[in-house]
């Protein structure tokens, strides 16, 4: 492990951190809160900390091996989450350090579950921060420093990339990391802020769609409002925001492609098919299935793809509770919860690109037992997956169910309901949000001890970074010198 | 500039490493899926697995706005049709790798075909460098135009040089195959003509083709340090270009290889050289054949521990020039401890080749130019043209011309013919011509003529 280019990347982390924690000291002025000096004295005393490290320069032309590189990532984002959650806890508004990391995490890994029942009561510079973290943690923000900083990781950099990009296949599409980084900001930031002006049209306040642009994009689901999404009664406005939902549930590549007018390349991606198919059909069901709580059918259609939306992309916005909902509807809303987005997006979950990865193995494995001697390969997009990518995905599956049953029996020590504590380790790990039962799109986790909201917040970092980069952490031999 | 370079092999790393510090955008491409990811990964270039002589995988590479495609595959086919699609893709510039002796002569055809605006041949071109360190081993610095057929040679003037205090027009130039096309003296650089004078200390550049330049220098008396017999140890490729090279200068070229097969092939092909069977790492054999006595000897087996063993006893016995071919350049480091005289890293040189010719690239984009040079630390630009039906200064003869001050028209190639003009010689439409000169940014070949507005010099 080389400590001195992670201390390096780690310094710079510090730097943008205290920067984009500026937001919040700029809204409490804008407001005339008090809580805004938490943010200015937080984010002075990260600038300082994160230019003396970045001071201890490193040697040049050192390279950044991939442990290195992921274990910088994973590190960062501990770092951002102890460093994040500060205001929470120094004003007082989140009382207990373990709950300001909660809310923190759940904020940088997009998860949007929360520990504060009132939210309305938190100040306009929190609530701002909050769906701040929502935005960076989606796109990520050492991708962000990559577009700033060409050379925070040396020739390198792919593999901070990799640590911190979603799916199975990392690549970029322009030859230059800084340029791609550059790229990937740049369709993040436009559709934001498309978002936020047709949001605005909607009727909404400038800091209301400002907060709902940011937990949409980065597809977090932190609301400012107790009753969530529902405090927004207006159909044009919930259909804009499904419709963002799964815009940020796509992989960026499509749009790359379409912005370079590839636009054959772009709709033959196997992944969006059946990304909306799975969307298509929830849908579809799920509106069926709930037509007789609603007043009219376009209320159930209404209701039925913005949740299903919400869940798939792992945005986790709620409309209703829908602990209410029929069984089959519930059935379908938790296996999407597993489902997850597309591989590429600021979504989390399992992603659809492994699901179709893991799905071809198994039709070849079936192959092979009717014809024993059947030579045949996993294609995706007209491309032969590798060996080696199918072999991590099914890595990716044990481990990922190995975290999940672990946590669920750790969680079941808080002897809440069945379906409280599956859910609840579901939403975490995959990054959503809400759950069912008392951590419904209604309810939030403050119910939980200590102990179980430290699974979480593992949970939640795990989710984000797909597992390995954080994993690496704790795997002894990874941090000796050879 | 936007570069797209097939095949991640030794030579392919190479370039992509050296590309990239030079600040292009770089695209791999390779069949082999841990060769693209080993380089991608630690390079801040785009990897694309794929075949690279397909149409769709260039486009995947960004054919479309590509401005180079380097085609540095191990097959010389794969390599030319890499070529021809990335002339599809509508790519003006492209690269080939072609290293086998047999397409070499018909290169040139393939040239004016396919148009690939260079073919490399890594063992030519590493058999180019050895011969010119064998025989001009005295030369401050070599360069060569059109394709290795004409040298750019300069060599410090001895103070008591016959030339001293000569005008050049009195020099025999051997019926002026021989040019002198720049002088440096002080921190003074003369582009000279007929009148200039020369003086023992000045550092003069030189043009002629390669097999007439020793005999000019021996003319004036500089000293070039010729080796008049060389031993080349190992019968491959490299070792047989470089014994036509030496053979055509006039030099005794011995050749031991113990392989029989390559010994009968090197027999057929050079019947002037002396082609011996017998193992390279014999010592009686070496001594028998007076290795002590070779003026240059030159290590080309296939593996780098014999020819880094067999240079080091050469050393103990000879005082000949020693050049040591080395493939790999892990362990650089430990092989300066060594004290070899001269090492050859055959894939670094070719990266360097195709190097220079990006940048040469780089600089003519936007004219006419099709490659510029920088001689002489930057002063001195060398650029080549090609000529068009509509250029003002075709057929008619150079010395009617009225050149610009500080400008020579140093080489026209006709086809494969290499004139090195004289006063009565015309420049037709087709060639390409290369100038000589000290004004920079000239952009057409009209603009070596003298006019009224010009006098601009630099």
């Amino acid at each position: 492990m080389n400590k001195r280019i992670i201390t390096y990347i780690l310094g710079w982390v510090l730097v943008f951190e205290g920067a984009a924690m500026q937001i919040g000291t700029v809204t409490s002025l804008f407001y005339g809160e008090k809580e805004g000096i938490y943010f200015l004295c937080v984010g002075i005393a990260c600038e300082i900390l994160g230019v003396t490290a970045i001071k201890f320069k490193r040697q040049k032309n050192q390279v950044l091996y991939q442990r290195s590189g992921f274990a910088a990532t994973a590190l960062s984002w501990i770092l951002m989450s102890l460093v994040g959650c500060l205001p929470f806890w120094l004003s007082g508004e989140i009382p207990t350090f373990i709950d300001a990391l909660f809310e923190t995490v759940s904020g940088i890994t997009t998860t949007g579950s929360s520990v504060v029942a009132n939210v309305e009561g938190l100040s306009h510079c929190m609530l701002i921060w909050r769906s701040f973290l929502n935005w960076l943690g989606g796109m990520g923000v050492i991708v962000f420093l990559l577009a700033l900083i060409p050379k925070l990781g040396g020739q390198q950099n792919i593999y901070l990339m990799k640590a911190e990009s979603p799916g199975p296949i990392i690549g970029k599409a322009l030859p230059r990391m800084r340029s791609y980084a550059s790229l990937l900001y740049g369709i993040y930031i436009g559709l934001t802020v498309l978002e936020f002006i047709l949001l605005l049209f909607g009727g909404l306040g400038i800091f209301d769609a400002v907060n709902v642009s940011f937990a949409t994009a980065g597809t977090g689901g932190f609301g400012i409002h107790n009753s969530g999404m529902a405090a927004y009664d207006s159909y044009y406005v919930q259909m804009i925001i499904t419709v963002f939902m799964l815009l940020f549930g796509i992989n960026f590549t499509f749009y790359i492609l379409l912005i370079f007018r590839k636009f054959k390349q772009a709709f033959k991606i196997e992944e969006l098919w059946v990304y909306l198919g799975i969307i298509a059909a929830s849908v579809a069901v799920i509106a069926f299935n709930i037509s007789h709580l609603y007043p009219t059918a376009y209320d159930a259609f209404n209701q039925s793809f913005f949740y299903v939306v919400s869940v798939i992309s792992t945005t986790g916005f709620g409309l209703s509770d829908v602990n209410a909902w029929p069984e089959l509807s519930k059935a379908i809303i938790l296996i999407l919860t597993f489902v997850g987005a597309m591989a590429g997006s600021t979504g989390g979950g399992f992603k659809v690109s492994r699901i179709i990865i893991l799905i071809k193995e198994v039709k070849k494995e079936f192959a092979l037992l009717v014809h024993p001697k059947n030579i045949k390969a996993v294609k995706m997009d007209d491309k032969t997956v590798n060996h080696e990518t199918v072999r991590t995905t099914s890595v990716y599956l044990i481990v990922y169910l190995s975290i999940f049953i672990l946590s669920f029996l750790l969680i079941a020590v808080d002897n809440k309901d069945f379906t409280t504590s599956f859910t609840s380790v579901a939403a975490s790990l995959n990054n959503t949000g809400p759950g069912l039962g008392e951590v419904g799109p209604a309810g939030n986790y403050s119910g939980f001890s200590i102990f179980s909201k430290l699974v979480f917040i593992f949970d939640m970092l795990a989710g984000r970074l797909e597992l390995f980069p954080l994993l690496l952490l704790f795997k002894p031999s990874a941090w000796k010198k050879s | 500039m936007k570069i797209i370079i097939v095949g991640c092999g030794k030579v392919g790393a190479s370039i992509a490493t050296q590309l990239n510090n030079e600040g292009h955008e770089i695209a791999v491409v390779d069949i082999n899926r841990s060769a693209v990811e080993d380089l991608s990964n630690s390079l801040d270039i785009l990897g694309v697995e794929g075949n690279g002589a397909t149409y769709d995988v260039l486009l995947e590479a960004g054919a479309e706005s590509a401005d180079l495609v380097i085609a540095a595959a191990a097959q010389d086919e794969v390599n030319l049709y890499a070529c021809l699609m990335a002339k599809a893709a509508g790519i003006k510039h492209t690269i080939a790798r072609v290293r086998d002796p047999e397409y070499t002569n018909d290169l040139m055809r393939v040239k004016d075909l396919l148009g690939p605006s260079m073919a490399i041949n890594p063992e030519l071109t590493v058999a180019n460098e050895i011969s010119r360190l064998l025989r001009f081993s005295g030369a401050l610095e070599i360069d060569t135009f059109s394709r290795g057929m004409v040298e750019l040679i300069k060599v410090t003037l001895p103070d008591d040089s016959i030339v001293d205090n000569k005008k050049i027009s009195e020099i025999d130039t051997l019926k002026g195959k021989v040019r002198i096309c720049s002088v440096e003296r002080g921190n003074e650089v003369y582009i000279p003509n007929g009148d200039f004078v020369l003086m023992g200390g000045d550092k003069i550049s030189v043009v002629s083709k390669a097999e007439t330049a020793a005999k000019f220098f021996k003319r004036i008396n500089v000293t070039i340090g010729k080796s008049r017999d060389a031993f080349l140890l190992g019968g491959g490729k490299v070792s047989y270009y470089l014994a036509k090279k030496l053979i055509s200068s006039g030099s005794n070229v011995k050749i031991i290889e113990s392989y029989t097969a390559r010994l009968t092939e090197r027999a057929v092909m050079l019947p002037e050289a002396v082609v011996i069977k017998g193992d390279c790492m014999d010592q009686d054999l070496l001594l028998s054949e007076g290795i002590d006595h070779a003026k240059g000897v030159a290590a080309l087996m296939d593996y780098d521990e014999e020819n880094i063993l067999i240079s080091l006893f050469v050393k103990g016995v000879s005082k000949a020039k020693i050049i040591t071919k080395v493939n790999n350049t892990s362990f650089d480091s430990i092989l300066q401890d060594l004290d070899l005289e001269c090492i050859i890293h055959p894939k670094n040189l070719t990266g360097e080749y195709i190097v220079r010719y990006v940048r040469a690239m780089q600089n003519s984009l936007g004219s006419n130019v099709e490659t510029l040079y920088r001689l002489n630390d930057d002063r001195v630009e060398a650029l080549e043209f090609r000529v068009s039906e509509k250029s003002k200064i075709i057929n008619i003869p150079i010395q009617e011309l009225n050149l610009k001050d500080n400008l020579q028209i140093i080489c026209i190639n006709r086809g494969r013919k290499v004139i090195l003009p004289q006063g009565r010689d015309m420049i037709m439409p087709g060639d390409m011509v290369i100038v000589i000169t000290k004004h920079k940014g000239l952009s057409d070949l009209d603009d070596i003529i003298q006019n009224i507005w010009d006098s601009r010099t630099i």
